[in-house]
C-alpha cells in the first residue's frame, strides 16, 4: 500500500515518500493546524486515511487509485510559461516570447528594471491580464482549461493595494477564503492563524483603510495564504516597508518556503533577492535575459569594488600593482578586485607600505553590481569597429 | 463553454454564498444611503401626488389616484434600487480594484454574476417592501393576485440588476454609472405609466409608449395588485424573461472576454 509521510502539521505541503503503481506520485497533502484538514481528502476525492504519528507528523495512507490529473504531480513545474506574448491595447508590447519554468519548492526571484514586464507576467499568471498568445500552467494545470485547479494552487500578493477600503481585516481574509470554496470553520481557523502569524490579529476588526502601509502589505500576504496555495507570487512585497518589518517578512517567507510553498518574488532590493532567492530570472524590455541559479549568476561577476577608509592620506599611498585604485577623498579609496585576485593580495601590499585600513565595505551589493552591469551593457553596446 | 454542472459543487456554493452575503452586507451597512432615500422620496410622492394633487385628479381606470399610482411607485423604487445597487457596487469594486480578489480566485463567472445580481435583487425587493409599507398608510392595498405580483417584481429586479451589471462592466468613470439611470431609466419609468394610464394618451403617444419595456412591467405589477392593466400580462412575462435571458448571456460573454476587467 502506498504511503505518504507528512511532516509539519501546520503547513499545506508534505513531502511525499511513495511511488504509486497506477498513478504517478501524488506528493502533496494539505494539513492544517494540529488536526489534518478532513476536507483535503474529499476535495481531491482521494480515498485514504490520516493517522497521527507524533506531535508533528501524520502518516497518510492513500489507496492505490487511477490517475487523477486534477492533482498535478511533483514532477510538474510549479509554474510553466510557454511563449508568452503581450501587447497592451495601447500598442505597448510588454512581453516577447517569454518562457519560464519554476520548479516546485523553489524560491525564485524575478528581477528587472521598472517597466520590464514583471507585473505583466504576474498579471497573466493570475488571470488579471489577457495574454496575447502563449500558455500558463500552474502545477501542470492550464489556467484557461482547468481554471479551478490552477487558480486554487496560486496565491497572489499584488504590487498595489487592492482591497475593499470599507471592509475589516478579518472580513477581507474570510471573503477570500469563501471565494476559494473553503468552509466557514476552516476559514476562521486559517484567518486567525495567518493574521496572528503576520501580527494583524489585534487589527482584525479595523477597517482596511485605517491600516498603515506595512500593515496593508501584511494583510495582502495573509489574504493570499488563506487558501494555502502551493505557489505564492509576491509582486514587490517589501516596497515601502521599514527594515525591521522587511526582515521579519523575509523570515516569514523563508519559513513558508521551507515548509514547501514555492515562492516567486519580484523586488527592486537586490540584497533581498540575494538573501532569499535560489534561482533568478532577469527580465528586461519584456524578454528574459537571464535565468539561472544565484550562485552561477554571482560567479559571473568578474570583479567587485570595495571602498576602503585608510589611516594615511591618499596622496602618500604607494603604487599598488595590479589593482585599479581610484581616490575618493582624502582618506578613502575605491579598489576594484577582479575574480582572479584576492583581497589578501591587496592587504599584503597595503601592509607592506604601512597603510592601515580602518574600515571596508562593498561598493554595492554583489547582485546589484552585476545587475547594473548587465543592464548597462544593454544601454552601451560595445562600440563597433568602423 | 464551461460544463453546466460545476466540477466542485460544494466549493462553488460556498463561493456564491460568500459573494451574496458580501453584497447584502454592503447595502445594509450603508443603509442611510441605500434604504432611507427611497423611503423619503416615495413618501413625498405619496403625499404630493397621492394626497394633495390626487384628490383633485379623481378616479383613474376606476381606482382612486392614490391606489393607481401606488403599484407604479413601488415598481419605480424596485427598478432604480436594483439597478443602482449593482452598478455602484460592481463599479466600486473595479475602481478600488478589489474585483481582482474575485478574478484571481477560482470563482466561476456565473457565480460572480449571480452574486452581484442577488445583491441587486435583495436591495430592490427590500426597498420595494419598505415603499409598500409606506404606501399602505396612504391607500388600502389589497393584493389581487399574489403569484403575479411576486413573480413580476422579482423578475423585474433580476432584469434591472443585470442591466446595472452590464453598465458597471462598461463604466470607466463615475459619470458613466449615472448616465443610464438619469437619461434612460428615469424617463422611461416616468413615461412607463407610473402616474397615468396610457389609455389617456392620444393614439400616437399610446403606440410609442408600447415600445417602452418598463410600461409592461409596471402594468403587470399593477395587475397583480389591482387586477387591471393596460396590456396583456403574458406579453409582459415574455418580454421580461426574454430580456433576462439576453442580459445574462451578454453579461457572461463580457465576463468571459474580460471586458473592462482584464487589460
Ligand atoms: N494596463 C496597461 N496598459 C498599457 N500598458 C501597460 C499596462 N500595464 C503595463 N503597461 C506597460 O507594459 C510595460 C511593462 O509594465 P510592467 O508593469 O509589467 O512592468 P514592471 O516590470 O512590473 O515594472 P515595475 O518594476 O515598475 O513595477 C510598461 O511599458 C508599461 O508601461
Ligand atoms: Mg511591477
Amino acid at each position: 500500500m502506498p504511503e505518504l509521510l507528512c511532516q509539519s502539521p501546520f503547513h499545506p505541503i508534505c513531502s511525499q515518500k511513495r511511488e504509486g503503481p497506477q498513478c504517478p506520485p501524488v506528493g502533496y497533502l494539505n494539513l492544517l493546524n494540529s488536526t489534518p484538514d478532513p476536507g483535503w481528502l474529499s476535495i481531491h476525492e482521494q480515498p485514504g486515511t490520516l493517522q497521527k504519528e507524533g506531535t508533528n507528523s501524520y502518516l497518510c495512507t492513500l489507496w492505490p487509485r487511477p490517475c487523477d490529473h486534477r492533482l498535478g504531480f511533483p514532477n510538474m513545474n510549479a509554474l510553466s510559461l510557454r511563449q508568452l506574448n503581450k501587447t497592451y491595447s495601447g500598442g505597448v508590447t510588454a512581453l516577447h516570447d517569454v518562457d519560464l519554468e519554476v520548479t516546485p519548492g523553489d524560491f525564485f526571484g524575478l528581477l528587472g528594471p521598472n517597466g520590464a514586464g514583471k507585473t505583466t507576467i504576474i498579471g497573466i499568471v493570475a488571470s488579471l491580464v489577457r495574454a496575447t498568445s502563449g500558455s500558463v500552467k500552474i502545477f501542470g494545470h492550464d489556467i484557461v482549461t482547468e481554471p479551478w485547479e490552477a487558480k486554487s494552487n496560486l496565491g497572489l500578493v499584488p504590487q498595489e493595494f487592492n482591497f475593499n477600503q470599507f471592509e475589516t481585516v478579518s472580513q477581507i481574509v474570510l471573503n477570500q477564503a469563501g471565494y476559494y470554496g473553503i468552509d466557514r470553520r476552516t476559514a476562521h481557523e486559517r484567518a486567525e492563524y495567518y493574521l496572528r502569524e503576520l501580527d494583524l490579529w489585534g487589527k482584525r476588526n479595523a477597517s482596511s483603510r485605517s491600516l498603515s502601509g506595512g500593515m496593508k502589505r501584511r494583510l495582502m500576504i495573509a489574504r493570499a495564504l488563506v487558501h494555502e496555495p502551493r505557489l505564492l507570487i509576491l509582486d514587490e512585497p517589501t516596497a515601502g516597508v521599514d527594515i525591521e518589518l522587511r526582515r521579519s517578512m523575509w523570515d516569514f517567507l523563508r519559513q513558508m518556503n521551507e515548509r514547501g510553498t514555492t515562492i516567486i518574488l519580484t523586488t527592486h532590493y537586490l540584497e533581498e533577492a540575494e538573501s532569499l532567492c535560489r534561482n533568478i530570472g532577469i527580465i528586461d524590455g519584456g524578454r528574459i535575459i537571464e535565468n539561472t541559479d544565484m550562485r552561477s549568476l554571482l560567479a559571473k561577476l568578474k570583479s567587485q569594488s570595495f571602498v576602503l577608509d585608510i589611516s594615511s592620506a591618499v596622496g602618500d599611498l604607494p603604487n599598488i600593482t595590479d589593482f585599479y585604485v581610484v581616490p575618493i577623498d582624502e582618506q578613502t579609496i575605491e579598489v576594484e578586485v577582479r575574480g582572479d585576485q584576492t583581497l589578501s593580495d591587496l592587504f599584503k601590499q597595503l601592509n607592506a607600505a604601512g597603510v592601515e585600513v580602518t574600515s571596508m565595505k562593498n561598493k554595492a551589493n554583489r547582485l546589484e553590481e552585476l545587475f547594473v552591469r548587465m543592464l548597462g551593457d544593454r544601454d552601451n553596446p560595445p562600440a563597433k569597429a568602423v | 463553454m464551461a460544463a453546466l454542472y460545476p466540477a466542485y459543487p460544494k466549493q462553488t456554493l460556498i463561493a456564491l454564498r460568500t459573494l451574496v452575503w458580501k453584497e447584502t452586507h454592503r447595502y445594509l451597512r450603508i443603509w442611510v444611503q441605500t434604504l432611507v432615500p427611497p423611503a423619503i422620496t416615495m413618501t413625498l410622492y405619496f403625499i404630493i401626488f397621492g394626497s394633495l394633487i390626487g384628490s383633485r385628479v379623481g378616479v383613474m381606470d376606476g381606482y382612486s389616484f392614490m391606489e393607481f399610482i401606488a403599484p407604479g411607485i413601488i415598481m419605480m423604487s424596485v427598478i432604480t434600487n436594483s439597478y443602482t445597487n449593482v452598478v455602484s457596487s460592481f463599479f466600486g469594486a473595479k475602481f478600488q480594484r478589489h474585483v481582482e480578489e474575485l478574478l484571481v480566485s477560482p470563482t466561476p463567472n456565473y457565480v460572480i454574476l449571480a452574486g452581484y445580481v442577488a445583491g441587486g435583487v435583495g436591495r430592490g425587493l427590500f426597498t420595494g417592501l419598505i415603499v409598500t409599507i409606506i404606501a399602505s398608510f396612504f391607500a388600502d392595498l389589497e393584493i389581487h393576485n399574489i403569484p403575479v405580483t411576486i413573480s413580476v417584481v422579482f423578475l423585474t429586479a433580476v432584469l434591472f440588476s443585470l442591466g446595472g451589471f452590464i453598465n458597471g462592466v462598461f463604466a470607466k468613470k463615475f459619470d458613466d454609472i449615472a448616465i443610464v439611470p438619469t437619461f434612460i431609466l428615469t424617463p422611461l419609468t416616468y413615461l412607463g405609466g407610473v402616474f397615468y394610464s396610457i389609455s389617456m394618451l392620444p393614439d400616437f403617444w399610446q403606440g410609442l409608449s408600447m415600445a417602452n419595456p418598463i410600461l409592461y412591467m409596471v402594468n403587470a405589477f399593477r395587475y397583480g395588485i389591482l387586477g387591471s392593466s393596460d396590456i396583456p400580462i403574458m406579453t409582459a412575462y415574455t418580454l421580461v424573461i426574454g430580456f433576462i435571458i439576453a442580459g445574462t448571456a451578454l453579461s457572461l460573454h463580457l465576463l468571459k472576454r474580460g471586458t473592462g476587467l482584464r487589460s
